[in-house]
């Protein structure tokens, strides 16, 4: 297991190495000039091309490729062409209410979709199993930003519940950090429950077709232990699968629900920074983007070994 | 754990957080009152006046550094950190006393070294700085308090440049900060204004924080935009970033923010509604819609095809496009000129008034000898000004009988675009859209885009001599009769010429809580004399 681990490790580099390479020619490649954005509306082409030459944007692309990878081989994200602050810096301002936002996600998704998609498989074909799987439709349906601005309306300006936008620090409190995050994170959330509550049901109707479930109703056992206990650890790999690969649906609908509700994490950053061509924010927040997703994928094949212990590496 | 246990424990953490006991008090809750939430147009993603002059950071640095002189409502200059100031009879050397008592917000007397630096990194990037530059014999430091500039000749706007609001203000800086090179970003933001900058709670993007000065002596005078005492009604300002209109509707409406510096027009009913809401307009000075063409490349290098634009061209429509329904948003322009404004002036704007002419505009294009070159459009469809304005566009070049090549892109791109020379099928352009604040148009000094000295003219440089002349008699112009006769024949010249093609003046919203006074309309949000009940 440990030579397992230490040889995912050591692939990550060559993944990284390509996502550094395909951003960063990306990047050089695609039109619009940070110079001209920094130099305003009112500038003249002489100030802008000045600009240009100042932040080192008219060398070669090579000369800026080899001069970035040196800066990350040292663990030096570079300096955002805009703020002058260290891309890492700015990173770490915005990674907490992100990670908030994903972790509220995950947990409520889960123990939300996961309850509904064995509730659905058990009760197969009844207003129960139709109405989550209704809901399911839905969710994959109605886009994030719909799901948001109706929960703001309804919970936050016609209730008055909790707040319209905005983070506020776990350091700040408990209960005024989770009150920012609640509208925020059902909004994102929404799409995810729908994923994992169809792959739930999916993979529980087959699991409750097998043998030994039949042996285990034989036996006398309850029905809560044969669908929690028997059907759902047995099932629990693929929907593991897909809660791993939702992750990257949650990075993208981050970016989508900081927007509506104003929170200033990393997804807000990455746009912000795309549109004004911040190259080195982009480049940070992409490699950690990817960094991240690849050691989800990591945790989640060594989390197979748990559920299935039949499976060894 | 069991699951009693755990359900117990879990109910003690909850109440535990309810009751606040975790919850860090002091900053978490800042005294209401003396907080003013602030949702400005667009991120603060740099803090350097000179090196950035974008509108965003020109208003929040206004609230940081102090100005020599500053525009009153009268667009007239006013004393603001001088205490006087005297002119020789030639013209050519101005004598300045700063006022006894200016700090800076690390505790520094303002001298007039101070003053020097700054002005001359401030002559490098603005338009008026580098004529004063041009003509600039010496900035002398005499003592602490007072200073010399000395000119080879005259230059009687000189206040105006001083004073004036449009970007790069000439902000004072300390020396040390002030001799980083005009280009170079600046690392530190020590002003000697109302408020300071702080530093630690900036995050670009979502949040920047500036608390009261204590230290900072306004002037006796009554506030009037960036003249008169700066007297602050609240101890901090919050700028909170938010990039979604209908969330900062939400939250204005919710009392989350106190004041927004720019809704869209579709949500003014909206939030006249909630009778905790005020909206009013924000700068009576407006915008100009423009319609910039390449003066270089086909089809818009031959003077009848932008005539057939003009002649064609409805500002109705353009307006309509971006104001909707509401009449008092916008008005027809026949001319150049901020309306309303001392200089402005319709001097040969009849091609712009009437029914338009669509026959008209065949013709010119006819006899321009257009051959069917596409015409690329480039339009930014990220800024709502210029999406509606370009698809408004599309449809009138198609009319007129134009090959459009409609190249929707962002305004980063549009931005690099514009300023490539190249021929139309090498990455050229044919035409693209902006807006100019109308504080931007009101003399020929701060307005950039009316300028037609061909390379040195804004993108699309037009090269028009005539219109050149009349710049130049506008500076020389010894009184306002004589400015105003010069504008005349520039604005008959530059529309006769089309420099670019104007598509209206609008106006915009700004709105806030019932319980914030002290808002005035002006061409950037002034937080002084504002507060909160």
């Amino acid at each position: 297991m440990f030579a397992y681990i230490v040889r995912r490790v050591l692939a990550t580099i060559p993944v990284m190495a390509f996502v550094a390479l395909f951003v960063f020619s990306l990047l050089y490649v695609a039109p619009g000039d940070p110079a001209a954005v920094i130099a305003g509306d009112q500038a003249t082409p002489d100030d802008v091309e000045r600009i240009r030459a100042s932040l080192g944007l008219d060398r070669p692309f090579l000369i800026r490729f080899g001069e970035w990878v040196w800066r990350i081989l040292q663990g030096d994200l570079g300096v955002s062409i805009f703020t002058n602050l260290p891309v890492s810096t700015m990173i770490q301002q915005r990674i907490e209410p992100t990670m908030s936002l994903m972790i509220i996600t995950l947990i409520l998704a889960v123990s939300v979709a996961i309850p509904m998609g064995v509730v659905a498989a058990w009760k197969q074909g009844t207003v129960i199993d139709r109405t989550v799987m209704g809901f399911a439709v839905l969710g994959f349906s109605v886009p994030v930003f719909v799901v948001g601005y109706v929960l703001a309306y309804i919970f936050a300006l016609e209730l008055d519940w909790v707040p319209v936008q905005g983070y506020t620090p776990i350091k700040q409190g408990l209960w005024p950090w989770f009150r920012n995050l609640i509208l925020p994170s059902i909004a994102l959330g929404t799409v995810y429950i729908a994923l994992i509550a169809r792959i739930t049901r999916a993979t529980m109707l087959e699991v409750l077709q097998q043998d030994y479930i039949r042996t285990a109703r034989a036996k006398g056992a309850g029905q809560r232990n044969i669908l929690f206990l028997h059907a759902l650890k047995n099932a629990a790999v693929p929907i593991v699968t897909v809660i791993g690969i939702g992750i990257a649906l949650l990075i993208g609908g981050a970016v989508v629900t900081e927007s509506v509700f104003a929170i200033p994490g990393l997804g807000r950053l990455t746009v912000d920074a795309i549109l004004r061509r911040d190259y080195p924010v982009i480049q940070g927040v992409v490699l950690l983007f990817s960094f991240v997703y690849v050691l989800v994928n990591l945790f989640i094949d060594l989390l197979y070994t748990i559920l299935d212990p039949r499976i060894r590496y | 754990m069991d699951r009693r246990n755990f359900l117990k424990a879990s109910a003690g953490v909850a109440a535990l957080a309810g009751s606040g006991s975790i919850a860090a008090p002091a900053l978490a809750q800042p005294a209401g009152a003396r907080t003013l939430r602030f949702v400005p147009q667009a991120n603060l993603a740099n803090f350097d006046p000179i090196w950035g002059t974008q509108y965003v950071v020109r208003n929040a640095a206004a609230l940081v550094w102090d100005t020599l002189y500053g525009f009153d409502e009268n667009l007239q200059p006013q004393r603001q950190m001088v205490e006087s100031e005297e002119v020789t009879a030639n013209g050519l050397t101005w004598s300045f006393r700063l006022r006894p008592g200016l700090k800076f917000h690390d505790g520094a007397a303002v001298t007039s070294k101070d003053v020097a630096a700054s002005l001359t990194r401030w002559m490098a990037r603005d338009s008026m700085g580098l004529m004063v530059r041009a003509l600039l014999e010496e900035i002398v430091s005499v003592d602490d308090r007072n200073f010399r500039i000395v000119l080879k000749r005259p230059y009687p706007k000189l206040l105006v440049a001083l004073g004036k609001n449009s970007t790069p203000m000439a902000f004072i800086m300390p020396e040390r900060i002030a001799k980083t090179d005009p280009f170079q970003q600046i690392n530190e933001y020590i002003g000697s204004g109302p408020m300071r900058f702080v530093r630690n709670e900036w995050v670009p993007g979502a949040k920047a924080v500036f608390e009261r000065f204590a230290d900072y002596q306004p002037r006796q005078e009554p506030s009037s935009w960036l003249a008169g005492g700066k007297r602050m009604g609240v101890d901090r300002i919050e700028w909170i970033i938010m990039p979604d209109p209908a969330t900062a509707a939400s939250a204005l409406q919710n009392g989350e923010i106190d004041w927004w510096e720019n809704p869209i027009t579709d949500l003014i009913p909206l939030l006249r509604r909630n009778r905790n809401v005020r909206a009013d307009i924000a700068d009576p000075l407006g915008n100009i819609g423009t319609f910039r063409m390449n003066h270089l490349t086909k089809p818009f290098n031959n003077l009848k095809a932008r005539q057939a634009v003009m002649a064609a061209l409805n500002q109705e429509d353009y307006m309509r496009a971006l104001v909707g329904n509401d009449d008092a948003l916008w008005k027809r322009i026949p001319g150049y000129f901020t309306p309303g404004t001392p200089l402005y002036t319709e001097e040969g704007g009849d091609i712009l008034k009437g029914p338009r002419n669509m026959e008209l505009a065949k013709r010119l294009l006819a006899e321009s000898g257009y051959d069917g070159t596409p015409v690329p459009c480039v339009i930014a469809q990220d800024q709502p000004i210029t999406k509606n304005m370009g698809d408004v566009t599309a449809d009138l070049l198609k009319r007129i009988g134009f090959n459009v090549d409609f190249v929707a892109t962002d305004w980063g791109t549009t931005g690099q675009r514009r300023a490539m020379k190249n021929p139309v099928g090498q990455g050229g352009w044919g035409m693209f859209h902006s807006w100019h604040a109308g504080a931007d148009c009101i003399n020929p000094a701060v307005y950039i885009a009316i300028r037609a000295n061909g390379d040195g003219a804004w993108f699309g440089w037009p090269n028009i001599p005539a219109v050149e002349t009349e710049v130049s008699n506008w500076f020389e112009a010894k009184n306002l009769d004589e400015e105003k006769a010069a504008i005349s024949r520039l604005n008959r010249a530059a529309i006769e010429n089309v420099v670019y093609a104007p598509t209206g003046f609008f106006l915009q919203y700004q709105a806030w809580r019932a319980n914030v006074s002290g808002i005035t309309k002006g061409p950037l949000p002034f937080f002084w004399g504002v507060s909160k009940s």
